[in-house]
């Protein structure tokens, strides 16, 4: 579904991403997973176009992205919920899920994809008038992920969703991605907490300074002997 | 009592222009020097209509409004997105800045040169009418400037509520970055909020010109007044320009009663800093915007 091939990206002079080659297939839980200021960050935000790449490229079915405006790619089905949940502060829950459906293909389903979320997530049922800002961490991120439902991704991109959680919470925002997974949309994961992505993609890569320095099955990646000592403290 | 009715029907007005101000302001965080001329050219515009075609200046809203709104959204996209593309990665761009007052330059000497710097002002069959509400007889001409200032301030604020593009527009404001992820597109967003702020010029500069003088300095007298709303009511605040326009021009014209008008400005800018020290972000300000 998506390729990417020796992609170098970075801010101004600076380069951050070094080489990065992934694959992404179809249907797929992927996480990428690194320490702070690995690049993560970027590497999603050179997917999305917020950040154009210095050289290499990006294919989604055989289709070049790199270069396109955000707006474009989202169109194209790789939908981000940003590091930090990002929501629109001044609006409501409902709101915010509302600007989540302005594409015009997912304008026309606004009913049953506010059905679906509302089931997921029966917490912004609940919570639909309340202002973005005034909620806590879990249910920011709730209403990030439903607002990212709600453009109907094919990709469903997500930058740390359990920063700042309690392990509760973060486990109910690891199950909510679980359950998205099997309807059918493909889930890239960028964590730091590097035992829970594992356990739940079933591929991952190792981001290091740039580089990605291993790839491989989730299972093998969580006994190599590297990472059990540089990420997991074992 | 009349001359709260006048300060009311001017507040509103001010309140328009200071509209367009805070709400490119607030989506865009530009700071639009060239407001007061776009507004001296939508009122050269309605002026020379009227003049040509004879027709009630309120009805050329329908008219100028358009135009007004594609000249915004024209500068947006052919002047000010190339400057603002040139300095994405810059933390604090001013070359915008300089081009809005670039802009503004640009179009009063153009003014100057085409229409000269005569005082013109629409002679329309209400400008010398009165109307008498009750025990008030206030200026036609003035009320209703009045009630379509305050009309269209409603029904932009039910726009921007409302609408989806309204909600786009408001989403692009606080978060530009997660707005483009949700599939918004930001530059055209911005092109239609430069747009909708320059159309809103046009309504207040039609409901000026039956009772105000056009020249083409007539911009920089509005300006000054819509930055002081802006700041008074709050950065980026709907009902804070209306509110705060509304404060000002009834200062004016109560202040006027018992001195002269050069000192009203005092009063105005008085009251201005005395709002500053109680609450530094304006009557309606909050730390975000729209």
């Amino acid at each position: 579904m998506i390729s990417i091939k020796q992609l170098n990206s970075g801010y101004g002079d600076v380069t951050v991403l070094k080489d990065i080659s992934l694959n992404i297939e179809e249907g797929e839980v992927i996480s990428i997973v690194g320490a702070n200021g690995a690049g993560k960050t970027t590497l999603l935000n050179t997917i999305s176009g917020i950040i154009t790449p210095n050289n290499g490229e990006i294919w989604l079915d055989g289709y070049r992205i790199d270069h396109l405006p955000p707006h474009k790619i989202t169109a194209l089905g790789i939908v981000q919920v940003p590091e930090g949940r990002r929501l629109f502060p001044l609006m409501t829950v409902y709101e915010n899920l509302l600007i989540g459906a302005s594409l015009p293909r997912s304008r026309s389903k606004v009913k049953e994809n506010l059905e679906y979320v509302f089931e997921l997530l029966p917490r912004l049922a609940e919570r639909k008038d309340q202002i973005g800002r005034t909620m806590s961490g879990g249910e920011q991120q709730m209403v990030a992920i439903g607002r990212a439902l709600m453009a109907m991704p094919r990709l469903l991109m997500l930058d740390e969703p359990s920063m700042g959680l309690s392990p509760l919470l973060a486990g109910t925002v690891f199950e909510t991605i679980r359950k998205i997974s099997e309807q059918n949309i493909t889930v890239l994961l960028v964590e730091q907490n590097v035992k829970k992505a594992l356990g739940l993609s079933k591929r991952g890569y190792v981001l290091e300074n740039g580089f990605i320095t291993m790839d491989g099955p989730s299972t093998e990646l969580l006994n190599n002997p590297h990472i059990k000592k540089a990420y997991l403290g074992l | 009592m009349s001359v709260v009715a006048n300060g009311l029907s001017m507040g509103a007005i001010y309140g328009l222009i200071a509209l367009g101000l805070t709400l490119i302001f607030g989506i865009m965080k530009i700071i639009n020097f060239a407001q007061g001329a776009l507004l001296m050219l939508s009122m050269m515009i309605s002026y020379w209509l009227w003049k040509l075609t004879g027709l009630n200046p309120l009805i050329l809203i329908l008219i100028v409004g358009p135009i007004m709104f594609v000249v915004g959204y024209l500068c947006q996209r052919f002047l000010v997105r190339p400057v603002l593309d040139s300095e994405k990665n810059v933390r604090e761009p001013v070359s915008v800045l300089l081009l809005t007052a670039a802009l503004a330059i640009v179009l009063e000497n153009l003014a100057l040169m085409i229409f000269g710097a005569d005082y013109v002002m629409a002679k329309t069959s209400f400008s010398e009418q009165t109307i008498a509400l009750g025990a008030v007889t206030v200026s036609a001409a003035r009320f209703y400037g009045l009630i379509i200032a305050l009309v269209v301030a409603g029904v932009f604020w039910l726009f921007l509520q409302r609408t989806q593009t309204g909600r786009n527009i408001r989403a692009t404001g606080q978060d530009r970055n997660a707005a483009a992820l949700m599939g918004i597109n930001v530059p055209n967003t911005f092109a239609i909020a430069f747009g909708l702020g320059t159309a809103l010029l046009a309504v207040a500069a039609v409901a000026l010109i039956p009772f105000y003088y056009v020249h083409p300095s007539v911009g920089q007298v509005f300006m000054t007044k819509a930055f002081i709303v802006v700041v008074l009511g709050g950065l980026g605040s709907v009902p804070g320009a209306i509110l705060g326009g509304i404060l000002i021009g009834l200062i004016e014209s109560i202040g006027a009663q018992y001195m002269t008008a050069t000192l009203t400005v005092v009063l105005v800018y008085a009251v201005f800093l005395m709002v500053l020290f109680v609450k530094p972000s304006g009557m309606f300000g909050s730390r975000y915007d729209w």
